[in-house]
C-alpha cells in the first residue's frame, strides 16, 4: 500500500500549518491524522483543542472541531460524549492547559472513567504565552517565570501526568506516554487510545513529549538533544495501563 | 522602606515593566499570578527583580488560585498583588468577591484584552463591567482606569495606599495597548515625593499569646441569617458611600461652554483629549470629561459639568459595547442631556473617529 504523505483527514486549506519550524505539535497531529484515516472515523470524530499552541489546530482536520477555552477542553469533550455517545471525542491540549489550570477536570474525568480520548502535549513550558514555567518544567530549567532555573524547593518537581492518571483510573482505561522522537510508537499509542474509547472501555490518555524550539531558544541539534537526553530521561516513555493486554514499556 | 528607584528618573519602557517597578517602589511584598497575555511581562519583570529585593513570587495553577493566594497573603499582613486579563479576570471574580466580602486590601492590575472568552490577546475596554461590578456582590471595589504609563506607575503606588487605608480591593484597569506600548515616564520612590506609604498589617497570625494577650482572630465570610448579611452589607455600603468623595478622581477640560462633552476613560481619553483640542480649533465647542475612578464614579462632578456647560449632548466613546455607557447612565439618571455613543468593541479609537462622530451628531 502506498504511504500517503498527507493524511486524508487533514484539512488542506489550513495548510501549511502555523506552528513554528521544529515544533512537535505538527508531528503529533500528523500521527493523529493517520490514525483517524486508518480507523476510518473522520466523520465521527469531534476534535476539541485547548487554548495554548494547540489552538492553532482548530481547523487542522477535515473533522468537526471546536476550539474551547484554556484548560477546559476536557469538560467540553465530556459534555459532548455524555450527550452523544456515538461520537469519538478527542481533546487536544498542552501541559499547562491539562496539568495546571485544567488539572481538576483531568483528575475528575479520569476518576469517572469518562470515555473520551485526551492527547496532551508536554513541551515543558507555556508555549503560546511566551515560555513561562509549566508543571512539567524540568528542575533547573530556565523559563520566563523561573529565570534562575526551576527550583523544586520553591515550585516542586515536574508533574508526572500519566503516572498520576494511572493511579486514578480503573483497569479499562488506557494511559501512555509517547514522544515525537518515536513516531511509530506515538502512532500506535494514539490508535490504542482511540480504539479504547470506540470500544466503550474508558478514559484514554496519551501524553506526548514534544519540542518548543522557539521558547527553549534552541537550534535543531539542541532541540533534539533536550527532547531525547533530558525529557525522555525524566519522563519515561511507554504504556502505563492498557486494556488490550500487556503494556509495552 | 527600601528605596528601589533612588533619584527619580526618566525611563522609556512598556506599561508592564512600569507596573512591575511601581509595585516594587510601592513596597509590595509578594505577587501571585498565572500567565496571560497581555500582562505576562509584569510577572516576567517581577520574577527577575523579586529575589534581588527579598520579595516573593508564586506562579499558581490558575487564576482562581492566584486570586485566593493573594487573599491569603493580604490576610497574613503582606502587600500581595496579582495581574491578569480577560478570562483570567473572569476566574478571579470569585476571589475578588471574597476580598470584597472580607474587606481585603488586595491590588490587581487588569490589562484588558478582547472578549468574550479567549477573544483576542490584544486590546479592549470590555472588562469594565467585570472589574467594577463582577461577582455576586455590590461592587464594593475601587477601580482606577489609567491612560498613560505615568499613571500606571502613579496609580499603582496610590492604589496600594487606598487599598490599605480604606480596606477595599483596588483595581488598576489598563489594557493591552498600555501594557505593550513603550513610552516615557518618570519613576520615583514614593517618599521622595512626600508620599507616605500605608503600613500593611495582619488580620490573622497576630502574635502574642491567645487567651492572655489577645483573643483569637475569627474572620467571618458567611452568615446564617438574611438579616445578619443585610446588616453587614448595609454598613459596608454606608462606609463606601462616605469614603467615595475622598477616593473619586476625574479629569475635565473645556466643559465651561461645551455644546457636546466627550466622556471616555482609559487610553481612549488620550484620543478624546486630542479630538477636543482639534474640534475647538475648528470652532466646535467640545468638552472633555474622564472618570479616572470608575468605582466610585465621579457622579456629582459629571452632573456639574453637564449643568455648568449647558451641553446638549454627551458623546460616550469606548472600545466596548456600552460598558462605560451603562455606568454613566446609572450615575446621571434624570439628566436630560442627549447621549450619543461610539462603540468600537475590541479595537482602538483614534482622534479622527471621535472628530467624525462629533461632526455627524452636531
Ligand atoms: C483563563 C485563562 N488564563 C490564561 C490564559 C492564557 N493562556 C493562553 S495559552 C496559555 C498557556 C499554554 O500553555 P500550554 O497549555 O502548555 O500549551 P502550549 O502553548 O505550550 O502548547 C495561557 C496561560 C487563558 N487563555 N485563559
Ligand atoms: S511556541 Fe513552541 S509550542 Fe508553540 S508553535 Fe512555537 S515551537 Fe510550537
Ligand atoms: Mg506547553
Amino acid at each position: 500500500m502506498a504511504v500517503q504523505a498527507i493524511p486524508k483527514s487533514w484539512y488542506l486549506p489550513s495548510k501549511p500549518h502555523k506552528f513554528c519550524p521544529g515544533c512537535g505539535h505538527g508531528i503529533v497531529l500528523k500521527a493523529l491524522g493517520e490514525v483517524i484515516d486508518e480507523l476510518e472515523i473522520q466523520d465521527q470524530v469531534i476534535f476539541g483543542c485547548d487554548i495554548g499552541c494547540s489552538l492553532l489546530s482548530w481547523n487542522f482536520f477535515a473533522c468537526d472541531s471546536t476550539q474551547t477555552h484554556h484548560g477546559r477542553t476536557t469538560p467540553v469533550m465530556v459534555g459532548i460524549k455524555r450527550s452523544r455517545p456515538e461520537l469519538v471525542c478527542v481533546g487536544y491540549m498542552g501541559d499547562g492547559g491539562g496539568y495546571s489550570i485544567g488539572s481538576q477536570h483531568l483528575l475528575n474525568s479520569a476518576v469517572r472513567n469518562e470515555k473520551v480520548t485526551l492527547i496532551l502535549v508536554n513541551n515543558t513550558n507555556y508555549g503560546m504565552t511566551g515560555g513561562q514555567m509549566a508543571p512539567t518544567t524540568l528542575p533547573g530549567q530556565k523559563t520566563e517565570t523561573s529565570p534562575y532555573g526551576r527550583d523544586p524547593e520553591l515550585t516542586g518537581y515536574p508533574t508526572m501526568g500519566p503516572e498520576f492518571i494511572a493511579q486514578l483510573t480503573p483497569d479499562s482505561a488506557y494511559v501512555a506516554r509517547a514522544t515525537v522522537s518515536k513516531y511509530k510508537q506515538l502512532k500506535k499509542y494514539i490508535k490504542s487510545a482511540l480504539r479504547n474509547q470506540m470500544e466503550g472501555n474508558g478514559f484514554s490518555f496519551v501524553e506526548v513529549l514534544s519540542t518548543c524550539p522557539t521558547n527553549w531558544r534552541t537550534n535543531a541539534q539542541q532541540t533534539w538533544n533536550f527532547l531525547e537526553d533530558e525529557m525522555e530521561k525524566y519522563f519515561p516513555v511507554g504504556e502505563l495501563k492498557t486494556p488490550f493486554g500487556k503494556g509495552d514499556k | 522602606m527600601e528605596r528601589v528607584i533612588g533619584e527619580s528618573k526618566k525611563s522609556f519602557m512598556t506599561g508592564n515593566e512600569a507596573a512591575a517597578w511601581a509595585c516594587l517602589a510601592a513596597g509590595a511584598d509578594i505577587m501571585f499570578g498565572y500567565p496571560i497575555t497581555p500582562q505576562n511581562e509584569i510577572m516576567h519583570y517581577w520574577t527577575r527583580m523579586a529575589p534581588k529585593y527579598g520579595k516573593g513570587f508564586l506562579q499558581t495553577e490558575d487564576e482562581l488560585s492566584a486570586g485566593f493566594t493573594v487573599c491569603g497573603g493580604v490576610q497574613s499582613g503582606k502587600k500581595a498583588f496579582t495581574a491578569t486579563a480577560g478570562p483570567g479576570n473572569v476566574l478571579m471574580q470569585e476571589p475578588f468577591g471574597m476580598a470584597e466580602a472580607m474587606r481585603l486590601p488586595l491590588l490587581a492590575i487588569i490589562q484588558q484584552r478582547g472578549g468574550p472568552s479567549s477573544g483576542t490577546v490584544v486590546y479592549s475596554q470590555q472588562e469594565v463591567s467585570l472589574t467594577t461590578y463582577g461577582g455576586n456582590g455590590e461592587g464594593h471595589r475601587i477601580v482606577y482606569s489609567t491612560s498613560t504609563h505615568q499613571e500606571i506607575f502613579d496609580y499603582i503606588i496610590k492604589g496600594f495606599n487606598t487599598a490599605w487605608k480604606f480596606r477595599f480591593p483596588v483595581f488598576i484597569l489598563g489594557d493591552g495597548y498600555q501594557a505593550k506600548m513603550r513610552e516615557p515616564l518618570e519613576m520615583y520612590d514614593p517618599e521622595s515625593r512626600g508620599i507616605k506609604m500605608e503600613e500593611a498589617y495582619p488580620l490573622i497570625g497576630l502574635g502574642g499569646k491567645i487567651g492572655q494577650d489577645r483573643g483569637p482572630s475569627h474572620l467571618c465570610n458567611i452568615y446564617s441569617l438574611e438579616e445578619e448579611l443585610y446588616e453587614v452589607i448595609t454598613k459596608v455600603q454606608a462606609e463606601y458611600d462616605a469614603l467615595a468623595p475622598q477616593i473619586t478622581e476625574y479629569d475635565e477640560k473645556f466643559c465651561e461652554d461645551a455644546d457636546i462633552i466627550l466622556v471616555t476613560h482609559g487610553v481612549v481619553s488620550r484620543a478624546a483629549d486630542d479630538a477636543v483640542k482639534a474640534l475647538r480649533a475648528q470652532g466646535i465647542k467640545a468638552g472633555y470629561f474622564r472618570p479616572i475612578t470608575l468605582r466610585p464614579f465621579p457622579q456629582q462632578e459629571l452632573r456639574a459639568a453637564i449643568a455648568k456647560s449647558g451641553a446638549k449632548k454627551l458623546l460616550i466613546a469606548e472600545s466596548a459595547i456600552g460598558q462605560l455607557e451603562r455606568l454613566v447612565k446609572q450615575e446621571i439618571y434624570g439628566e436630560t442631556v442627549k447621549i450619543e455613543t461610539l462603540f468600537m468593541p475590541g479595537v482602538g479609537i483614534i482622534e479622527s473617529d471621535l472628530i467624525d462622530k462629533v461632526k455627524s451628531v452636531l
